[in-house]
């Protein structure tokens, strides 16, 4: 078989052999890259999926900060034992504006994906603060520090704009008052007029003082507000039903 | 190396192995084949990825990716695998979810299966707050004991289960409000230490009237705690009387709650799991201890 020994001109080439280095390179490349620019084509459309507000994003950024993600999951399989345990499966829209996703590989602590609304903020703020306060088994460090840790939200437009970059759809009118928004976010209906929140981010926006301390926008705040919104935003009830067989 | 003349590769004479050319400082590399068998396995990995490639969804294109010719997808095999449950269920389920709460509790069939179901659905959505044995903490109800906030029938559990307790944005939740009577004012703080000593007291045989804390306490707290502080289920105001405290009953407890309020959050449940376990869950507090009638 004399073509199987044309292999010696491309090793006694370098220049030969570069070339189709980059050649059999690009055609991977191309296989693995290009199916990510018409991504939008297989994730399902979904109702009530918006971008974070500035308050949850921060909660978002410290989760990533923390290094959350090493112990939790985002993602719930479509396996009928964590359906039943987690709530519907993560479907591919709602981490569509997660930039980077949170899906994690690893449970040492259970999934998030659905944690939104399912405990209390001070149940949240607690187990935070020392977990085995509240959960007795519990291995997961404490994160009392977020309490008297103010939330940085000198850059938070900053944040929002370069999201909107890559592909987040945060308005105008949303980075202009992305400061304000957190405030209002922590400060709560009572002490604040949300409705500016809400009309740039839906009627169903958490606002209230999510760590019970009234006098600071603490990190704790963040942090919460981003968990009880994790989960909760898209309306199950008008997704197709799946029938079997 | 190939004989120029004979077009023959060379032989390694010690082994009588063709060798493939390749020379080292004298070191020829032999040219072994690969065994049989594993090259088979090999091949027939091919044709089983050209097959599955074929028959599942496999490969991405410009409008989406290939959907297989047997219309598999893991959402069709999570339904099945749910129906397969829900049919062997399907013997209870059918009567449970029809079944009035009398009925449930009069059928002992259908009660164990609510028991066995509330069990399981209570130890990873209740049992984060309220303890494995539902013993309750700190701001977080025991369920074992007959004290009960917002009633102990198993219609009130099942209320209290469905629409929680002050959930926001929601207008069936249960809802109280305690003022903040030192945070917004509303006491003195004489006023204040005078009602704290007065409410942990209360209940006993003693006489208060003459207290200071009397007449703070009738103005401010009974209409809703009542006047001899047993509590209102109505209102979710607890009894004051007993000697369960839900945010603790030492003096600096109670003046903490009577200057900030407390305002307990339990989650609603209505949207987050199925009526059939909102109902088994229902069930199974009701029989820890403390159900009415």
């Amino acid at each position: 078989m004399s073509w199987m020994d044309r292999h010696v001109f491309l090793e006694r080439n370098s220049l030969a052999l570069m070339i189709g280095i980059v050649v059999v390179v690009l055609i991977g490349g191309i296989i693995e890259v290009v199916p990510l620019f018409r991504q939008e084509t297989v994730i399902e459309p979904v109702e009530g999926m918006r971008p974070y507000t500035p308050l949850e994003l921060t909660g978002y950024n410290i989760y990533i900060r923390e290094g959350c993600y090493n112990c939790h999951s985002q993602h719930i399989r479509p396996l009928r034992d964590e359906v039943t345990r987690y709530g519907h499966y993560s479907l591919a829209a709602e981490s569509m504006y997660d930039h980077p996703f949170q899906w994690g590989s690893k449970r040492t602590g259970p999934d998030l994906s659905r944690v939104g609304g399912k405990y209390s903020d001070a149940w949240q703020v607690a187990h935070m603060i020392e977990p085995r306060d509240v959960v007795p088994e519990s291995i997961m460090p404490s994160y009392e520090f977020m309490m008297k840790k103010g939330v940085n939200f000198h850059k938070i437009d900053k944040h929002l704009k370069a999201l909107r970059r890559i592909g987040v759809p945060y308005s105008e009118d949303m980075i202009k008052n992305a400061k304000n928004d957190l405030k209002v976010q922590a400060y709560g209906s009572d002490r604040a007029d949300t409705s500016g929140l809400e009309e740039r981010y839906g009627e169903t926006v958490n606002a209230r003082d999510f760590d019970g301390q009234p006098n600071i926008i603490s990190e704790m705040d963040a942090i919460v507000a981003y968990l009880q919104v994790l989960g909760t935003m898209v309306d199950f009830e008008t997704l197709p039903k799946v029938e079997s067989k | 190396m190939v004989d120029k003349e004979t077009k023959k590769q060379d032989v390694d004479k010690l082994s009588g192995v063709e060798t493939t050319g390749h020379e080292w400082d004298g070191l020829q590399e032999l040219n072994n084949p690969l065994p049989r068998w594993w090259l088979i396995v090999w091949v027939v990995t091919i044709v089983w990825s050209l097959w599955y490639f074929v028959v599942y969804p496999a490969w991405p294109t410009l409008s989406g990716a290939t959907k297989g010719t047997y219309g598999y997808t893991q959402a069709k095999e999570l339904a099945e695998s749910q129906n397969e449950i829900l049919k062997r269920q399907s013997n209870y389920l059918e009567k449970f979810e029809t079944a009035s709460f009398d009925d449930i509790m009069n059928d002992r069939e259908l009660y164990e299966f609510a028991m066995a179901g509330g069990h399981a659905a209570f130890k990873e959505n209740c049992a984060t707050c309220h303890g494995t044995g539902a013993e309750g903490g700190k701001g977080y109800p025991n369920l074992n004991d007959d004290d009960w906030l917002w009633g102990g029938k198993v219609t009130d559990i099942h209320q209290t289960l469905n629409d929680g307790i002050r959930v926001q944005g929601s207008y069936d939740t249960r809802l109280s409000e305690m003022p903040a009577f030192g945070r917004d004012k509303l006491l003195s703080k004489t006023q204040i230490n005078d009602v704290v000593e007065y409410v942990m007291i209360l209940g006993g045989e003693t006489d208060l009237t003459s207290l200071p804390g009397h007449l703070v306490y009738q103005e401010n707290c009974a209409s809703c705690h009542g006047q001899n502080g047993k509590g209102l289920q109505e209102l979710g105001a607890p009894n004051l009387a007993d000697d369960i405290w839900l945010y603790g009953g030492t003096r600096k407890d109670i003046y903490e709650t009577v200057v900030n309020s407390r305002e307990g959050m339990m989650p609603a449940w209505v949207n987050r799991l199925s009526q059939n376990t909102i109902r088994q869950i229902s069930l199974y507090v009701h029989q820890l201890g403390g159900g009415e009638e």
